[in-house]
């Protein structure tokens, strides 16, 4: 497994941790993991509020000295100054332009940096099983309501099943 | 259009669906822009036109937004501006300004889409009561209609691209308005927001500025929108309002065999003031309403349902009160014609 920062290295460091009460995942390499401060897997990592997000950018801007500064995106011509200052991307290229300081905010802003959610026209991939999900809970719901324990626990199953389907199919 | 909506609740709030005693609503937002143009707050006037025009006919052929109306912001004026955000159909900063922006409603208010905002697109979804799934799956049905008419940003690595960073990824913003009256009365509110703030989530209230909590009502939402799916972000909020739903029912719970006596006299005198009141501020009439509204919960109040609170806590706002009596009102003559509103409608019930 590649290490999700780097994209370069063999991911070593396997870090779970509780967001939203999610488990999340982060994948990296020994240097990714010690550049972020990961070594101590017990030290809690703070998800900062979006206020704190310009606060955010301008660091990320200065951290990395003038070079950063200095790029701008060629399309809308926004420079990563501006947004350091604004907090908003100018448009889809900025994201091509500024795509390793990007990376960086975004695990800082989500704790992850790699979508997992629904594709670009991939709507049935994850809306089927969705639709399906809610039809089981739906149908469970009334097999509790009507006493039916039996059909209730295979419903349950079943939902449990699909569920874990999804995680797979999101998880990749 | 407008006139239309002035004197009725928006359909989802109408205290229909799973627990709406204390759920007042469900909502879902998704944020998404269209491949290779400025996005909205960078946008010059050409471009923010065209992108109006290309959403407009997306939205003209998609079946899920067959009916509905479509309002460009060169037909909207500031007090229909007011109103549309009194109703929660657009954020405050949306239209503000001359620059090309529209926005389509529809005929039961459940779907808003905002168009160049600060992004080109915002679909967002809105139910009664929790009901969160089905409220996913509508915002999806036209996430995939729009997407067969339009190329929306998306990037194999970050997902769909958003110009605030805080939206990147799913795009996806879950959110349910909750009553914790009970929460606010035995003094547990701090510890539950600390508690839901732990799990991730961001607890806001609905519609003071800054640490102001008018009527007892909360905004939750998600707090990041990437690195997790649509389900599993909808999912995990739906969990923890559940959570939250029984904390709020067991402090009710409490106050009935604690305090009944209180409570029942709290609830009673708000109910009398709201009845023959001259004058009420929009504060009070808020903070009224949630303990007629907790009365109503617990069946101390039956004269009075959770709807017509619901429809009361829209109704009552500035923009709504001007249209309801139709000439425009300065601030103190609003207060008047508040009281009036309340009055009446209570007076209305059997
Ligand atoms: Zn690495
Ligand atoms: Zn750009």
């Amino acid at each position: 497994m590649l290490c999700e920062e780097c994209r370069k290295q063999e991911a070593t460091v396997h870090f779970s941790q509780m967001v939203n009460n999610q488990r999340v995942v982060m994948n990296l390499c020994g240097t990714c993991a010690k550049r972020r401060g990961f070594s101590n897997p017990l030290k809690n990592i703070p998800f900062p509020l979006s206020d704190f997000l310009t606060s955010m950018v301008s660091e990320s801007a200065t951290k990395v000295d003038g070079q950063l500064t200095e790029l701008t995106c060629p399309v809308c011509k926004l420079s990563y100054d501006t947004f350091a200052k604004t907090g908003r991307l100018g448009c889809g290229n900025c994201f091509e332009a500024y795509r390793q300081p990007l990376a960086d905010l975004l695990r800082k802003i989500h704790g992850s940096n790699l979508h997992r959610g629904k594709r670009l026209r991939g709507g049935a991939l994850v809306m089927e099983p969705l639709k399906e999900e809610a039809r089981l809970k739906d149908e469970l719901k009334k097999a509790i309501e009507a006493e039916d324990f039996e059909r209730a626990a295979q419903l349950r199953d079943m939902v449990k099943e699909l569920q874990e389907k999804l995680q797979a199919v999101t998880d990749v | 259009m407008f006139d239309q909506m002035a004197h009725k609740a928006s359909s989802w709030l109408t205290a229909e669906g799973d627990e709406a005693a204390v759920v007042l609503s469900s909502r879902i937002r998704l944020a998404r822009n269209i491949r290779g143009f400025t996005f909205p707050p960078y946008a010059d006037p050409e471009t923010r036109g065209n992108i109006v025009h290309f959403v407009r006919s997306a939205i003209d052929k998609s079946k899920e937004l067959e009916t509905g109306a479509f309002v460009s912001s060169d037909d909207v004026t500031e007090m229909q501006r007011a109103f549309l955000i009194e109703r929660h159909l657009i954020s405050p900063e949306f239209m503000r300004d001359q620059n090309a922006s529209g926005l389509y409603i529809s005929p039961d208010e459940k779907i808003a889409i905002m168009v160049n905002e600060e992004d080109h697109v915002r679909i967002q979804s809105m139910s009664s009561g929790l009901s969160l799934m089905d409220t996913l799956n509508r915002a999806m049905r036209i996430d995939d209609d729009l997407a067969n008419s339009l190329e929306f940003d998306y990037d194999t690595d970050f997902g769909f691209l958003t110009s605030c960073p805080t939206n990147v990824g799913t795009g996806l913003r879950a959110s349910i308005l909750i009553h914790l009256a009970g929460l606010v009365l035995t003094k547990e509110i701090d510890s539950v927001i600390d508690h839901i703030n732990k799990l991730g989530l961001v607890v806001r209230g609905f519609y003071g500025e800054g640490t102001d909590v008018w009527g007892n009502l909360f905004q939750i939402s998600n707090q990041t929108t990437l690195g997790r799916s649509e389900l599993d972000i909808t999912e995990s909020l739906e969990k923890i309002t559940r959570q939250i739903i029984e904390f709020e029912n067991k402090s009710r719970d409490r106050l009935l065999t604690e305090a009944r006596d209180e409570i029942a006299d709290k609830i009673w005198r708000a109910y009398g003031i709201l009845r023959h009141a001259r004058v009420l501020t929009s504060e009070e009439v808020m903070n009224l309403l949630s303990a007629v509204r907790l009365g109503a919960a617990l069946k101390i109040l039956d004269m009075v349902s959770i709807a017509t609170v619901n429809k009361l806590l829209i109704l009552s706002q500035p923009a709504h009160l001007q249209r309801y009596m139709g000439v425009e009102l300065s601030p103190g003559d609003r207060d008047i014609a508040r009281a009036k509103l309340v009055r009446d409608t209570l007076a209305e019930l059997p």
